[in-house]
């Protein structure tokens, strides 16, 4: 079915699963304003193992979507079909990195990263020893018995990652979990992800609106419309994996992001240009 | 550092003994009526017979034992009514309002409903206390519980906690600091209600004393009680600042 499923690291039997569907989705909200139709009828899937990549401009409807596949929303139309159930609520399979700020304060990093462990009923000793491993991995050594008040921006979204990472979630969805990181730890991170990812064989749906981090990391890129949020073009991106951080200095990748560029040009300035009258409108 | 912590306080010390010691001056010369202010040298001085005579600390104990009942009860209704009023959007709505405007109401004046329904005791001041106290706890609580930041409840749903994890594990630890400042708010309020109906009711600890020293006119002695409540309000108020931030990891940095 796709050209890039022959770099990925699977059986073929597992190629085949389906792991997500989302059918017509389609998502409003009622404001003063009057009706937004954030998300409009967006229908893919991701199939087992797969990193596919969602991009659009900001305000068209990325954390909508988010929210809808992580069950958080109840109303909206459309079905979400997490390993073959339509998901009624939070599916136990997803595991969620949220945009905003999520760690939170009155816990220590070891005991943030340890927490969907602890509600679990994990004995501390264990659930400890897993956070390490975790926090660990997203270079956090050493912060364990900081707070998160003690750390940078950065260094507490890598704390919010290692806590949706530690119950090694089938599906991983991830809302522009880079966005506060500068290029560098960035690329570094996305490697580390991108392993982790490929060890557990993890389902991936990464938000992002940087082109680099979607093109480096993925196998599938979704580029979205601005208002209403639709699917514009899916592009199969097919670099050869294992890919490293330097995947991005070769000529495909850089006709990958050339080509992802023009497509989201378009609807960055569209969206630019509306919020601008939008704006005006409620002004006047 | 220790430098710069010290140096304030310093002048703070400094500012009021140079305060006193004009006083002291200006009763000295008559420019002041010493039978409406007393030498700050004799209400010093009188302290000692405050303790000896008049057993000051067994008042402070008594007015700290009453204060201590309020604060708990103030605590575990406070908390407790503001937790239920969270659950129930209803009876928020409708009781809000209210709640508010008793905090601005002088409670005090109902002193004499109390006095009818529970006689000239400690439970009286308790109570008063308590009632004075009540109102910024249940408004805090919440305050704070309605303002947990929607992405740490997103984080709680995605791990399916059930309802009850939900408010242990993430509403209140992530609504203590806001609570925190109810409690302390409520105690201001109850130890100040508390000791004006000591005073009042003439039954107790120190407000009690203010009111006797006050009718056998000794003022050295009103000003030295005076002086010495407002001491220990200092001190239970900054211990309690003390405890908020150790509530409060999340600004120790
Ligand atoms: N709770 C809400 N009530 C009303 N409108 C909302 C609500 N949440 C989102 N919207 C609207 O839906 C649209 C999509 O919002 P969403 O948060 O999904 O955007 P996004 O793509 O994640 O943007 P960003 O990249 O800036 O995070 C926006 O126009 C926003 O105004
Ligand atoms: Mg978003």
């Amino acid at each position: 079915m796709r050209a890039s499923s022959a770099n990925l690291r699977l059986a073929p039997a597992e190629i085949a699963e389906t792991d997500l569907i989302i059918d017509g989705v389609s998502k409003r909200f009622n404001t003063r304003e009057g009706t937004v139709t954030a998300v409009d009828g967006m229908s893919f899937s991701i199939e087992r193992g797969e990193f596919v990549s969602i991009i659009g401009p900001s305000g068209c409807g990325k954390s909508t979507i988010f929210s809808i596949l992580g069950g958080l929303v109840r109303s909206f139309d459309g079905r979400v079909t997490v390993n073959g159930e339509e998901i009624s609520g939070p599916h136990p399979a997803i595991g969620m990195v949220f945009q905003e700020e999520s760690t939170f304060p009155w816990r220590t990093v070891i005991d943030n990263v340890a927490f969907p462990l602890e509600v679990q009923g994990v004995a501390k000793a264990q659930r400890y020893e897993i956070a390490r491993r975790f926090i660990d991995m997203v270079g956090l050594a050493g912060f364990e018995q900081r707070y998160p008040s003690e750390l940078s921006g950065g260094m507490r979204q890598r704390v919010a990652i290692a806590r949706t990472l530690v119950f090694e979630p089938k599906i991983l969805l991830m809302d522009e979990p880079f966005a506060a990181l500068d290029e560098q730890t960035r690329l570094l991170l996305g490697d580390k992800v991108l392993k982790i990812q490929q060890d557990l064989r993890q389902t991936t749906l990464l938000i992002t609106h940087n082109i680099t981090e979607a093109v480096q990391l993925s196998d599938r890129v979704i580029i979205m419309t601005f208002r209403p949020g639709r699917v514009k073009r899916i592009v199969d991106i097919r670099l050869p994996r294992p890919r490293h951080g330097d995947v991005v200095s070769s000529e495909a990748f850089g006709r990958y992001v050339a080509e992802i560029w023009s497509d989201l040009r378009e609807e960055a300035s569209r969206g630019m240009a509306e919020t601008e009258a939008g704006a005006r409108q409620s002004k006047a | 550092m220790r430098y710069l912590t010290l140096l304030p306080l310093f002048f703070g010390l400094a500012s009021v003994a140079i305060f006193l010691g004009c006083v002291e001056l200006l009763l000295t010369f008559g420019l002041l009526n010493q039978f409406v202010i007393p030498f700050p040298s004799a209400v010093l001085g009188s302290f000692g017979r405050l303790f000896a005579e008049e057993q000051l600390f067994h008042r402070l104990v008594l007015t700290g034992t009453e204060a201590l009942a309020a604060s708990v009860l103030v605590s575990l209704f406070g908390i407790s009514i503001g937790v239920l009023l969270h659950r129930c959007r209803v009876l928020q709505l409708a009781t809000e309002p209210w709640i508010a405007a008793i905090t601005a109401a002088p409670i005090v004046l109902a002193y004499p409903l109390f006095l009818v329904m529970f006689g000239r005791s400690a439970v009286t001041i308790v109570a008063m206390g308590f009632f004075a106290g009540l109102a910024p706890v249940i408004l805090k609580t919440l305050e704070g519980l309605n303002g947990v930041r929607k992405s740490f409840i997103n984080v709680g749903h995605s791990y399916k906690l059930t309802p009850a994890q939900l408010f242990w594990k993430i509403e209140l630890p992530a609504a203590v600091p806001t609570i925190f400042v109810g409690v302390r708010l409520g105690l201001v309020f109850a130890l100040i209600n508390l000791i004006g109906v000591e005073f009042l009711i003439n039954f107790g600890g120190l407000g009690q004393l203010v009111n006797d020293l006050a009718e056998r006119y000794d003022l050295p002695g009103v000003f030295a009680t005076i002086v010495f409540v407002i001491l220990v309000s200092v001190v239970i108020f900054s211990a309690l600042e003390r405890m908020e931030r150790w509530f409060r990891p999340a600004d120790r940095s």
